[in-house]
């Protein structure tokens, strides 16, 4: 039962039961014409059939409120098309029986009252039917964009016209009663001012407006047509008007009338202004457009391209062209409409020549570079240009040109509009280069990420030692790679290279040296060099590949455990900090030593030097690049050497890996939370 | 942050070099040392009185003019380093190839004495 309760089930259900007090009514017609003939009373109430016309009106309305619910609200087209063909229909059949009339006249059945009764039945059922239609349709275009007070009185007028529907019972008629002149006056009133709610014809296009003419015309001509047949008695009565015995017919008609009227003469004044109306609909959209052309996945070019054509239209431009810079082209591209070549050319150096030309400032922009100019044109088929920068933040991308055949073609409404248009589109083409951007940075991240991986491989895993001495590593990058590196081989059973180095610089450049570093470690190591000999040939090998303001700092040991010796040179590189068991305390390597890449000739050789020592049981070597000794707390303050050879002094006694945590503990807790600005490398060294 | 002076005097030039030489900054510091260079005067003095921090890359932008000082013959000078500045130069050898001294006054007479 639930599913019948539908919109389109009361609709139904409303006509059939219209229909049916429609019949009823009909047949008390003929049942009365029948008893006054034969001289029967009835006995029936005269209100019978008052209530039944009463009943009849309500159900057509409610059939009518429940069918325009059909039709979408926008489409005021389709609603006078509603009313015209049900104009259209019972002026039809009303003419049909007016004719068929005729063609009987004088004859028996001319003067047959029950044919009377039913042709008048039905002419009175289907004009009563159109106008509620048509009052439904007025309603819904009247309350087109309502507000709260209209709505009010809307609901006041509407609740009246119902209430005058039952006035017939008072058996009054219009023209003898004062009280239904008063009635009448007072709902005419309101149907008079409720008709000045005309919102709905400025939503008309030019088409649809000349549509509405024709339409509301005719339906105005059915009024005055069905106004006339019901109460416009025959030439052959003095009197004006036949009696008008039904308030709500009366007032229905006025008030339709009204409307239709107003509409009229609203919709005609309207007419020369609608392409205005349009033009402006035009812009927004072009406005929105522009707006969203990024989402629809478009391209510089086409935002150009639209910016053009509705900068074009929107001025009535006759032609036009857009100057873009480029990166990396010293010709601006040019994007044309309109304007052939060596026209433009041609255009462009006359806007050179002319000596008229007006500096118009952009009032969304202080910034001179967002001006327009507005230049008079001679000797050419254009008589008047408009040249619009296009910067994104504050900076000039392109220029777009609009020329016109007439002189003095833009005015300024119109230059503000191609404000709002330039600096939309410099908008959508900025984010378009953002979005460009970002994907970049992202695939850049990605490749970073790789470059990491693969510096991270680069640094060994394992370090090369014996049983007689610890070896521990520890190191961060600041960035994604770094220029820290350090490395070690086994030159002999019990012979040992390390090294410890540093790149200058930070980032990919050093990240790239410190892979060169790793090519010349591992050839020239396995030539089982001395240190200050490894240190020559390896500065030589650089000389030819390091970048003019790059240099390497390095130390290389050669570890004896058999000899218990140590050997070791210094290019550059960070002072080692040794520890003594015997002396028990620690001290920092600090011996001459360039740095290699600084020299890059054969004099390389006077400025590196071999030291060599003895080490013992629990002595430690702490190995490590700058970012350690150089890294600064917030006051500004370096971590230094004296606090690492504290640090080293307190904690000798541990193992190489707890030594290096412990460095490196102390290293956070001294930088507290700031950020690592310099890469981190420690090689601790134990032996036992 | 790093503020460079650069002045032509009678016949030398003078770079003031104020605050820290890092990565980003030492590329003004290098167009400085170039522009005296280019001046040809052959006879430059670096102020480094007020020179906080020196980078691996400020070292690398002295450290390339080098080859062009013994090949242009250029007397070039560096002086008032602080202690912790002039432990970086020593660390990493630049002190034996480039002229440092202490004073503004040990520079000219050097330059003056040639």
């Amino acid at each position: 039962m639930k599913g019948k309760l539908t919109p389109r089930f009361y609709m139904r259900f409303s006509f059939a039961i219209a229909l049916l007090l429609w019949l009823a009514l009909t047949l008390l017609d003929v049942l009365q014409v029948l008893a006054s003939r034969s001289q029967v009373d009835l006995g029936l109430s005269p209100l019978v059939p008052l209530l039944l016309i009463d009943l009849f009106f309500l159900f057509v309305g409610f059939h009518f409120r429940f069918r325009i619910k059909k039709i979408e609200s926008g489409n005021f087209i389709d609603f006078l098309w509603q009313v015209f063909a049900i104009g259209l229909l019972a002026t039809l059949i009303s003419l049909a029986i007016g004719l068929f009339k005729e063609s009987i006249d004088g004859s028996a059945l001319a003067n047959n009252p029950f044919l009377d009764a039913v042709l008048y039945s039905i002419r009175f059922g289907l004009i009563s039917i159109f106008l509620i239609s048509t009052f439904t349709v007025w309603k819904k275009l009247i309350l087109y964009q309502k507000s709260k007070r209209l709505l009010i009185w809307w609901n006041i007028f509407e609740g009246t016209i119902l209430l005058s529907i039952f006035y017939n019972f008072t058996g009054q008629v219009f023209q003898e009663s004062a009280v239904f002149q008063v009635l009448f006056g007072a709902m005419a009133l309101m149907g008079l001012i409720l008709s000045a709610n005309l919102k709905w014809v400025a939503y008309l296009n030019f088409k649809q407006k000349w549509k509405s003419i024709l339409l509301i015309l005719l339906v105005a001509i059915y009024l005055g047509y069905f106004f006339t047949s019901i109460y416009v008695p025959g030439a052959d009565t003095p009197d004006m008007l036949a009696p008008i015995d039904n308030l709500f017919i009366l007032s229905l008609f006025v008030f339709l009338l009204f409307y239709s009227i107003f509409s009229l003469l609203v919709i005609v004044f309207n007419l020369p202004t609608s392409s205005v109306f349009e033009k402006k609909m035009e812009e927004a959209i072009n406005f929105q457009r522009l707006s969203q052309s990024i989402q629809q996945g478009e391209n510089e070019n086409q935002i150009f391209d639209i910016l053009l054509a509705s900068s074009m239209s929107a001025v009535y431009a006759d032609a036009g062209w857009l100057e873009i810079e480029r990166r990396g082209s010293d010709e601006p591209e040019i994007r044309r409409k309109n304007i052939s070549p060596t026209n433009r050319l041609e255009v462009l150096s006359q806007i050179s020549l002319s000596k008229q030309k007006t500096v118009l400032k952009n009032p969304l922009s202080k910034a001179s570079i967002h001006d327009q100019t507005l230049v008079v044109l001679k000797k050419t088929n254009f008589k008047s240009a408009l040249i619009v920068p296009l910067a994104i933040q504050e900076e000039i991308v392109g220029k777009m040109y609009l020329v016109n055949e007439l002189s003095d073609g833009f005015n300024k409404e119109m230059i503000n509009i191609i404000n709002t248009f330039a600096s939309q589109a410099s908008i959508s083409i900025e984010n378009f280069r953002l979005l460009g951007e970002a994907l970049e940075n992202e695939r850049y991240k990605k490749e970073l990420n790789i470059a990491k991986k693969v510096q991270r491989a680069l640094l060994p895993t394992q370090l090369d030692h014996d049983d007689a001495f610890q070896i521990h590593a520890f190191t961060q990058a600041a960035a994604e790679v770094g220029g820290d590196y350090y490395d070690t081989f086994r030159l002999g059973e019990h012979k040992f290279a390390v090294v410890i180095g540093d790149v200058s610089g930070k980032g990919t450049s050093a990240a790239f040296h410190m892979s060169q570093m790793k090519g010349i470690f591992q050839s020239l190591v396995q030539l089982d060099l001395s240190a200050t000999e490894f240190l020559v040939k390896a500065n030589k090998a650089l000389s030819a590949c390091l970048e003019k303001t790059s240099f390497i700092t390095l130390t290389y040991f050669v570890i004896d455990t058999k000899k218990k010796s140590l050997e070791f040179s210094r290019a550059g590189h960070c002072p080692t900090l040794y520890y003594s068991s015997k002396n028990g305390k620690a001290e920092f390597l600090e011996n001459k030593g360039l740095g290699l890449g600084i020299l890059r000739n054969d004099n390389f050789k006077h400025y590196v030097f071999k030291n060599e020592m003895a080490f013992q049981k629990d002595d430690v070597l702490v190995l490590y690049t700058d970012g350690i000794s150089e890294a600064a707390n917030h006051d500004g303050e370096e971590f230094g050497y004296d606090r690492m050879e504290r640090i080293l002094n307190e904690n000798a006694k541990y193992d190489a890996v707890s030594i290096q945590k412990m460095m490196i503990q102390k290293l956070y807790e001294f930088c507290e939370n700031k950020d690592l600005d310099d890469d981190y490398t420690m090689v601790v060294i134990k032996f036992k | 942050m790093l503020d460079i002076l650069q002045s032509s005097e009678n016949n030398y030039i003078s770079i003031t070099v104020t605050g820290d030489a890092d990565a980003s900054s030492s590329i003004k510091l290098d167009k400085a040392i170039r522009w005296a260079f280019d001046e040809s005067l052959q006879k430059i003095i670096i102020d480094c009185t007020h020179l906080n921090y020196i980078s691996s890359a400020g070292l690398g932008v002295f450290m390339s003019y080098i080859e062009e000082i013994n090949q242009t013959n250029t007397t070039f000078i560096i002086y008032g380093l602080s202690e912790k500045v002039l432990k970086v130069f020593g660390i990493l050898g630049l002190d034996q190839l480039l002229k440092i001294v202490g004073t503004k006054e040990e520079a000219l007479a050097q330059i003056n004495g040639i």
